[in-house]
């Protein structure tokens, strides 16, 4: 029964053949939002600020006299503005994020809230230390969680993100050679062909040359072809456990006792330790550094790209060649060392001007303290759980790209299914885009034709992952079915339909100018 | 736990659809003596409650800038930043979405990083910017490396006015790979001295303006010599409401700008998350490090935002790309670009000029009292003096008093013989009150 007054109030659309295009650009509520160059803004200021008593004039031709070019906005342009623009993105508040490699979980807003205490957000990186003992102790903390999860002895806090930890753990790896005398023969890094672009690109950074290992047809590291090109000349090899095919390596053990065999050391990306945080240490399968990105295990916000935080868990072999700064407790209290030379002659250098990303280090700890020992083993397993459900859920109508066993925390598909249908993985990752989902991550790993890496993490509900599993199930039928138009063109209910990415990189156009005659400032 | 939604009903309902008798089953492919059995030793779950408690104890022992008359600078600026930066970047759709790699619905995030692009490049003086790098101490790095690139030359001449920890982290990468450094010595106005340095194998000169001690310098004729003999200039800022002020690296002949940008929308927070700025000339773009956002149009002729020219990256060129870079700051760029809109450059100019005007009272104060010398000629809110004792024991006495006075030039670089230097920032947070209460306690500290 309807009490709703339905009289000039239709109860169903009017049923019209094709959408006419809008007037104005917008889209329902979506607005076609300016750029901030584009307005009224020239000379505008959101700010109230005292008039200034000083107009520079003692720096005499210091003084910057041409327009700078930025236009200002009132707050409630401001607000309106970047609202307008946000609405326009996806995220992870909205639905299902299951961009594999990246682990979009929940950022609980407890983090946020403690992140933003005075105590950490509002202190200078170089007060007297005894005005910051909270913060040394913040960052005490969070090194023995690390420690502890990864059964490794050291922990260097600094890099800034997963790749600046790869950065970190190359360089300790190779002060480990200098030290040993070794550096000049030991040139190469061996990398599986499954890993991410950043291990080889970190490598060629830090000025090795790099080698790539084969797989194995069930997706793991080839351990005859690593075996073959381990030697004298080998510095690290760079492995990613679990991998990013998805799978547990299972040689693992072996893998690394090879690796120290043949005098080199081993660098595990830690990118999917979400999947084994609280069950499997990496200290226990012979890792001697791994990076730990906290915005993907430990849940700090990725903030449309950025800022992460990627600490790097190191050996006892490597742990002296550390980079400054480090926190000490010494019993009387809490000290930052900040020139390597003070107390450790070997450590490698400095990665960053101050301690790191204390922000992200609050929202980790913050984290994990919520939830404790028995809650980040139960992360691992419904991580593991969620991305199998999935698996098994779309094998009939999807082709895995390993079939047998089980996956870790994200399920990899490749595109044999959709053979003969002239649809590409692009195509079907642009109509889940109509259909309100975020696509899984392309094309990646390069291993595997046309893949599709599902991870769905932990803090997906059963829900939700069956609303997911039954808009793929629909979409995968249409495009069995032949409804090829629903690909190729798509996305056609997103903001943008799909974007002309050659065009931009063949005519760059990589900031506003004004218009020819206009007069704004530029 | 509160952020696991799965139930045990539908834990079993899913190992049932799966195939699995128990969760054990999916974890198979661990060897088995790498699997631990039970709860590492570590706290068990805890309440928002418990935990607020227990990290808000933590916060409860440091001195918030905020709480204290304050003068730190040294690369990391003390601002306000309006109420309505820290609203906007909490907006789920802004904090839970990530690198924007499908563009139809990350246009959000696209449009604001061509915005900041746009913001960053005006303000430097430079024709391109990038969305960004970590900090400005990797932006240095990273700059030093495209140099060798561009000119195929293997050096970089350093001036001993660039912050310690910037060509600390900058060596500790470039020597990796090959790269030599010269770094001069410290010297409070001496950034011209790297002309007499650049030779045939000169890649880049490095200076920064203002420098560590303070000082502006117009480095026009360093950008001569430098483009003379082949090579370029890298300027470095390290607080870049400095430039709302000062003439522009990209006016005075910059090739590539290296920035901190945390001092416009961005905390403290103890030295990160910050922005790195990374700006340069149109003829260096393809040399540049990070994601670059460009403007494209969709199907149907509409401008949209694309990341692009993807074939400098890691996950496109692997061991080829131009850095290993993959996140950027995403977050404090929103935060840098939010701030930079509200002020325009009407408020940008007048924030500048009231630094300047906080940092000119501050160092009136100090010429005042006995036993201190003033020895930054021109600065913008920053500048050096000379105390008649070591300025850490000085600063850590006042400490004590709860009055942060600033940072002592040996805790950047112990060795440098300046322990009598202390570097003293002011903002336009500074009070009029601060400042006599930092001339009162160091005069009477220098009298006893």
């Amino acid at each position: 029964m309807s009490t709703m007054n339905t009289v000039g109030r239709p109860t169903t659309p009017n049923a019209v053949e094709s959408k006419p295009a809008t007037l104005t650009g917008g889209r329902g509520l979506l607005q076609d939002e300016a750029l901030i160059f584009e307005g009224d803004g020239w000379g505008k200021t959101g700010v109230d600020l005292p008039k200034p008593a000083t107009d520079g004039s003692d720096l005499g031709d210091l003084v910057r006299r041409d327009p700078i070019g930025l236009p200002g906005l009132s707050e409630p342009e401001a607000m309106r503005h970047y609202v307008r623009l946000s609405q326009k993105n996806h995220a992870i508040d909205l639905a299902i994020y299951p961009l594999g490699s990246c682990t979009m979980k929940h950022n609980p807003r407890l983090n946020e809230k403690m992140a933003r205490l005075a105590g950490f957000s509002d202190i200078h990186p170089l007060q007297p230390q005894s005005t910051v003992q909270g913060a040394l102790q913040l960052m005490d903390s969070l090194a023995h969680w690390l420690k502890t999860l990864t059964g490794m002895p050291a922990v260097a806090l600094s890099p800034k993100a997963g790749a600046h930890g790869e950065l970190c753990g190359l360089m300790a790896i190779r002060a480990a050679h200098e030290a040993k005398g070794e550096h000049e023969q030991r040139r190469k890094v061996l990398v599986p062909t499954s890993a991410h672009g950043t291990n080889p690109a970190t490598a060629a950074f830090v000025g090795y040359s790099v080698v790539e290992v084969a797989q194995t047809d069930d997706g793991r590291v080839d351990v005859a072809d690593l075996a073959s090109k381990l030697g004298p000349d080998v510095a690290a090899i760079m492995v990613t456990n679990p991998n990013t095919c998805g799978l547990f390596e299972r040689d693992i053990l072996e893998i690394s006792r090879l690796t120290h065999e043949a005098g080199a050391y081993f660098y595990c990306d830690g990118a999917n330790f979400n999947a084994i945080v609280g069950r499997v240490r990496p200290g226990d399968l012979g890792v001697d550094a791994m990076h730990i990105n906290l915005h993907k295990t430990f849940s700090t916000p990725h903030g449309g790209g950025g800022p992460g935080a990627g600490p790097v868990v190191l050996s006892e072999a490597l742990a002296p060649f550390a980079p400054a700064p480090w926190v000490v407790d010494d019993g009387d209290g809490f000290k930052l060392v900040e020139r390597e030379e003070d107390e450790a002659e070997q450590a490698f250098g400095r990665l960053c001007a101050f301690q790191g990303q204390m922000g992200m280090y609050v929202r980790a700890l913050s984290y994990m303290m919520s939830h404790g020992s028995d809650g980040l083993r139960q992360v691992a397993e419904d991580a593991v759980l969620n991305a199998n459900y999935i698996k098994a859920r779309l094998s009939d109508l999807m082709s895995p790209a390993f079939p047998d066993g089980p996956c870790m925390h994200e399920a990899l598909f490749d595109d044999e299914w959709l053979k003969g249908t002239d649809i590409t993985t692009l195509d079907f990752a642009k109509a889940m885009i109509d259909e309100g989902f975020h696509p899984m991550t392309m094309y990646f790993p390069l291993v595997v034709h046309g893949a599709m890496l599902i991870e769905p993490t932990e803090t997906e509900s059963k829900a939700e992952l069956d609303r997911f599993i039954e808009a793929m199930c629909l979409l995968a039928q249409a495009a069995k079915a032949g409804d090829v138009d629903r690909f190729k063109g798509a996305p056609f209910h997103a903001p943008m339909r799909r974007l002309d990415e050659t065009r931009a990189a063949r005519q760059p156009v990589l900031r506003w100018t004004a218009p020819q005659g206009s007069n704004a400032a530029a | 736990m509160r952020y696991l939604p799965l139930t045990p009903d539908d834990r079993a309902a899913m190992l049932a659809a799966i195939g699995a008798k128990s969760i054990d089953d999916l974890f198979v492919d661990v060897p088995q003596a790498a699997r631990r059995e039970g709860f590492v030793d570590l706290p068990r779950v805890a309440g928002e409650l418990e935990v607020e408690r227990a990290l808000g104890a933590m916060a409860d022992k440091n001195t918030a800038a905020g709480s204290a008359p304050f003068f730190c600078g040294a690369g990391a600026y003390r601002h306000h930043v309006p109420a309505t930066v820290d609203h906007i970047i909490q907006r789920s759709e802004f904090l839970t979405s990530y690198t924007p790699y499908q563009p139809e619905i990350a246009q959000g995030t696209l449009q604001y990083l061509y915005e900041f692009q746009t913001q960053v490049a005006n303000l430097t003086g430079m024709e391109v910017a990038n969305a960004s790098l970590y900090d400005g101490s990797t932006a240095m790095a990273e700059g030093v490396l495209m140099a060798t690139r561009a000119t195929r030359r293997n050096k970089a001449v350093i001036s001993g006015g660039v912050h310690p920890h910037y060509v600390k982290a900058t060596e500790t990468v470039v020597h990796a790979v090959g790269v030599e450094t010269e770094v001069l010595a410290p010297a409070v106005d001496a950034e011209a001295d790297v002309i007499a340095q650049i030779g045939p194998d000169t890649a880049c000169v490095v200076v920064q303006t203002p420098n560590v001690f303070g000082t502006a310098t117009d480095v026009t004729k360093i950008a001569e010599a430098a483009h003379a003999a082949g090579a370029l200039l890298i300027v470095v800022v390290t607080e870049a409401v400095s430039m709302g002020l000062l003439k522009s690296p990209g006016e005075m002949g910059a090739d590539i700008v290296a920035a901190e940008g945390q001092s416009i929308g961005n905390a403290l927070n103890f030295g990160g998350p910050y922005v790195g700025l990374f700006a340069c000339t149109g003829k260096l773009i393809r040399q540049m490090p990070g994601r670059l956002t460009g403007e494209t149009v969709d199907a149907e002729g509409r401008r949209g935002f694309v990341l692009t020219l993807s074939t400098r990256e890691q996950h496109i060129r692997r061991d080829k790309a131009t850095s290993n870079i993959c996140t950027n700051s995403g977050l404090c760029t929103l935060a840098f670009s939010i701030h930079m809109s509200l002020l325009g450059e009407t408020g940008l100019r007048d924030l500048a000029l009231l630094n300047h005007e906080k940092a000119l009272a501050t160092r009136d104060a100090l010429a005042a009292v006995p036993g201190i010398e003033i020895l930054t000629p021109r600065f913008f809110n920053e500048f050096a003096v000379r105390l008649p004792r070591p300025a850490a024991e000085v600063v850590d006495a006042l400490a004590q008093h709860r009055v942060l006075a600033g940072v002592p030039y040996s805790r950047l670089n112990p060795g440098a013989g300046m322990d009598d230097v202390l570097l003293v920032a002011a903002t336009e947070t500074t009070l009029d009150a601060d400042i006599k209460i930092l001339a009162k306690f160091l005069t009477k500290m220098l009298a006893d």
